[in-house]
């Protein structure tokens, strides 16, 4: 490892958590490690099932209460997320770090104005209150492209369409100017050109703010054109992190590979596109190995069956890192 | 609002319409001929053709109706075969005994369900969760009439803390002038403090065994829409803006939470209002329902007819205001028409 | 058959893990024993009074003491078992295929069948149930009889509720479908696949609604409704005990009251029990 002159905005290194259930401990994540610096832009794609979602509530501090992290040390501006207290927690959620979730419309209380759902993050963090509020919460909704946000400020969410309320949770998660934002698969659910402007949207604000982003998806093909660097989850591992250019051009993890060829893109055809065999493994599993692709692995042989340690190395573009016993070759460049 | 109301009313003519043709019906099943029933056993046949005449029963179902509609609109609810005073004014001067009963019954249970809902589902799992459903399942078991009996004996008999279950007031004392007709208000309005804790002394154990009944479905139904709210993502967003608990708790988790709570109150009423008859015989309380009973037990239908329809008009009356509370709030019952 | 493998073993999971509705399970068993061999058990006729040994606190001899008659007041709690057991499941039976029955035609004929089974619903709902029951009491006679028919009415919306929405969610279900292509008459398709299929949320709703047939039923006869003196029956026997409460006779209340209520409790943990067997989804 070289020193990193500047060090990263969130590092999270060797994170697991653990869901109770009645039919037993769900190892949902196991030593998750992925870093994003200031202003930087990554995603974090996998199945549903994969972790993605787990690795952004827990990182925000917002578990269910059956979840538990059992180690490892998320770094944020130089302290421990999870050293702090709660309450000091609480003080950066919404102010440090901000979050915006699928399905806006369920994220929004359906019985409170979307301006008093602002206002009430402005008093929490910057003591704002009244007529001051409302015009801050009204620059927010015209902030985020909001048409006659003086008069948006008065409706509920159910007045207003899907891509008008992610706006609003936009509007909501940048109220206070986070350093970090974390969008939870913000497009799902949204008609095409509505999922084109709020990524545009979300990418215009983070670069005029220096805001890093952490886009979660499962779309392959979002996360190639609006992030740097893509960070690939599968069953709780991070199985693959690389430079986005690299990533699409020589994939080394089976898995990633085995996602990109079911991932549509230009100049390719429809019947090119290959299903993943199998299904993610039961995270109950006590005998889970090293490798939770195993089963589904066509490259599976015995070294996999042992315990695996990602292996990293350079490329063109930056560092890349891989959980695989048997990675893909890297091309040549 | 004023339209909203308007429409709510507009709403419950439907239910006040079936209300009033299902106690004509009642009237109408009546086994055997009902004028030689209302004629007395000891009737002559000249007689009870007399009473068919008298009643209208010797007209055509419709025309009996519309009659019985009319009798209605003039506030004519008819005479009780016993005391031969028109049911109505009974009904009107016992309907504030059973309204105070049923108030402080309902009072009662919603301040005790409703913070023991809320904590049960912020401590889901604690032991105030568990006692909350054991308490809750207990409620919905015991006959209310068993538990007003249980707490005479407890606090009557065994402590002698209670005064004796027979009515509002002792019978020595003189109730307090008539304003609202509720014994307590009554009392304190006019500065009487002595009157107004004898009255809540009385009114004590009827009220919570009315209380005990009606707060398990209320407990349990909060518990319940208190979990579903705190897991909502509404609530998990709230929570990544940092906002603080009690504001998550009160402001985004337990304002929706009202909103099944609210339709629950409109099940419990119907609880309490049955209820009421059972705690009024216990209690020797002059109310409605006592009325209602002793009319039952000689078979003077009148007094019951107009009991079921004063009780059922009660209760959409009742529902109509739940109906408004609710669009209180819950903005989205505005834009439905 | 596999589908009742599963419950067979989401029965012992929710047993095991829940031991309050196995508990509640015994308690049923051991209630419907005591319906069945009712008079057997009792050590005493429960009509023969005795006026050497009137108002006598539990002994011994007596175990819950005696009634103002000289009656045996555990005899009568015992032989009244079958009355009231018998008065909840006549109503609950009736209203479970009548109210069933009119809910799946309402949800699947929709139109102004469900329209005229909506309307009657709501008006019976409009009145406060035990008031609607005791006008209906009142009205057709006071026998055991009406108070089964007047339980069974103020319950009819409850199932009528849920039986419809059951048969309008599978009314274009895929296999109500496939059952239509391949010719079944509309009545067949309701009676020989959507009724079974509504069934097993129905008995959750039978096992809920028990309970509060029992109350129903004891508190009419509590207020001199439908059963007479000297039937032994749990809700006029708190009734008559009611009187000897003041003067500190608190036995004879206290124990058929104490049956009543037991017999409800066991109820509803069975209904809850049921229900999240049935429907995991739905507890509370």
């Amino acid at each position: 490892m070289t020193l990193d002159p500047n060090p990263p905005l969130l590092s999270v290194e060797g994170l697991s958590v653990a869901f109770r259930t009645r039919a037993g401990e769900v190892k949902a994540l196991e030593r998750v490690g992925f870093a994003i610096g200031r202003g930087e832009t990554i995603a974090i794609v996998g199945e549903s099932g994969s972790g993605k979602s787990v690795t952004a509530q827990a990182v925000m501090g917002i578990l269910d209460p059956a979840g538990r992290v059992t180690e490892g040390r998320i770094g944020f501006g130089g302290m421990d997320l999870l050293q702090a207290s709660p309450r000091e927690l609480a003080d950066m959620r919404g102010r440090e770090l901000a979050m915006i979730f699928q399905n806006p419309r369920g994220a929004l209380n359906p019985i409170r104005t979307v301006g008093d759902q602002i206002a009430d993050v402005l008093a929490r963090h910057e003591h704002l209150k009244g007529p001051a509020a409302r015009a801050r919460a009204m620059e927010m909704l015209a902030l985020v492209k909001i048409t006659d946000p003086r008069r948006r400020l008065d409706a509920y969410p159910f007045e207003l369409s899907g891509g008008m309320c992610q706006r609003v949770m936009i509007a909501l998660a940048l109220a206070c100017r986070p350093a970090l934002l974390i969008a939870d698969e913000p497009t799902t659910g949204l008609d095409v050109t509505t999922q084109a402007a709020i990524m545009d949207l979300i990418d215009e604000l983070g670069r005029s703010r220096g805001m890093a982003t952490v886009l979660i998806t499962h779309d392959l093909g979002l996360a190639a054109e609006h992030c740097r660097r893509i960070v690939v989850m599968h069953a709780g591992h991070v199985v693959e992190d690389a430079p986005a250019e690299a990533l699409f051009a020589a994939p080394r993890h089976p898995y990633t590979a085995r996602l990109l060829a079911a991932t549509p893109r230009p100049g390719r055809r429809l019947d090119d596109l290959v299903a993943i065999p199998g299904g993610l493994p039961d995270l109950r599993r006590a005998d889970l190995g090293g490798c939770r692709f195993l089963d589904r692995c066509e490259r599976a042989a015995d070294p996999c069956r042992a315990g695996v340690e990602p292996v990293e190395s350079a490329g063109p573009g930056g560092p890349r890192r891989v959980l695989c016993a048997r990675p893909l070759e890297e091309v040549a460049a | 609002m004023l339209a909203m109301i308007g429409r709510r009313l507009l709403a419950a003519l439907p239910s006040i319409a079936g209300v009033i043709v299902v106690t004509f019906l009642l009237t109408r099943l009546l086994p055997g001929d009902p004028a030689a029933y209302f004629a007395g056993p000891a009737a002559t046949p000249q007689a009870i053709e007399e009473v068919r005449a008298r009643l209208g029963l010797d007209r055509s179902v419709p025309a009996q109706f519309v009659g019985y509609l009319g009798d209605l609109a003039r506030g004519d609810f008819g005479l009780s075969l016993t005391t031969g005073l028109p049911v109505l004014r009974e009904l009107i001067n016992r309907l504030p005994a059973s309204l105070e009963l049923t108030l402080a019954g309902l009072l009662f249970a919603v301040a005790v369900a409703v913070p023991l809902g809320i904590l049960a589902a912020v401590r889901a799992g604690s032991w105030i969760d568990h006692a909350t459903r054991i308490v809750a399942t207990a409620g919905v078991s015991l006959p209310t009439f068993f538990t007003g009996l249980l707490l005479v004996h407890v606090f009557y008999s065994v402590l002698q803390v209670a005064p004796a279950p027979m009515g509002r007031l002792d019978v020595f004392a003189s109730p307090p002038p008539h304003i609202t007709g509720l014994y307590i208000v009554d009392a304190l309005l006019t500065g009487d403090a002595a009157t107004a804790w004898a009255a809540l002394a009385q009114l004590a154990l009827p009220a919570l065994t009315l209380g005990i009944f009606a707060l398990a479905p209320l407990a349990r139904m909060t518990r319940a829409a208190m979990l579903s709210a705190l897991g909502s993502d509404f609530v998990r967003a709230a929570r990544a803006s940092g906002l603080s608990r009690s504001r998550i708790v009160w402001v985004y988790a337990f304002r929706n939470a009202l909103l099944p709570v609210l339709t629950t109150l409109g099940m419990v009423f119907s609880f309490l209002l049955g209820a009421n008859v059972l705690v009024e015989k216990v209690f020797a309380w002059p109310g409605i329902g006592s009325y209602a009973i002793e009319a039952l037990i000689v078979s003077d239908y009148a007094p019951v007819q107009g009991f079921v329809l004063t009780m059922a008009l009660l209760y959409v009356l009742l529902n109509l205001v739940i109906d408004i509370l609710y669009g209180i709030v819950d903005p989205r019952v505005k834009l439905e028409s | 058959m596999a589908a009742a493998g599963e419950y067979a073993r989401h029965l012992r999971h929710v047993v095991t893990e829940n031991p309050v509705t196995g508990a509640a399970f015994g308690l049923f068993v051991l209630l419907v024993l005591t319906a069945v061999l009712g008079p057997v058990l009792a050590p005493y006729d429960p009509l023969q009074s005795n006026a050497a040994h009137t108002l006598e606190a539990p002994s011994a001899r007596h175990w819950f003491g005696t009634d103002q008659l000289g009656r045996d007041v555990f005899s009568r709690v015992v032989v009244a078992t079958r009355l009231d057991m018998t008065i909840a499941f006549a109503s609950v039976a009736l209203v479970f295929v009548t109210g069933t029955l009119t809910g799946v035609a309402a949800g699947h004929f929709g139109g102004w069948v469900d329209r005229l089974v909506g309307r009657a619903s709501d008006t019976i709902m409009a009145f406060p149930l035990f008031v609607l029951a005791m006008g209906i009491v009142a009205a057709l006679g006071n026998t055991v009889t009406n108070i089964v028919l007047a339980t069974a009415v103020v319950n009819f919306p409850l199932y009528v509720r849920v039986a419809r929405a059951e048969a309008n969610v599978r009314r274009d279900a895929g296999f109500v479908e496939a059952a239509r292509i391949s010719g079944n008459g509309e009545a067949r398709l309701v009676l020989f696949h959507i009724l079974p299929n509504t069934l097993p949320i129905m008995m959750v709703q039978v096992s809920l609604t028990l309970g509060y047939a029992i109350l129903n039923a004891a508190g009419l006869s509590f207020i001199g409704l439908g059963v007479r003196p000297p039937t032994p029956e749990w809700g006029i026997m708190v009734a008559d005990g009611a009187n000897y409460i003041q003067s500190g006779e608190w036995w004879i209340a206290l124990f058929p009251g104490l049956a009543l209520m037991l017999a409800v409790f066991c109820f509803n943990l069975l209904g809850d029990g049921l229900r999240d067997l049935i429907d995991p989804r739905r507890r509370t």
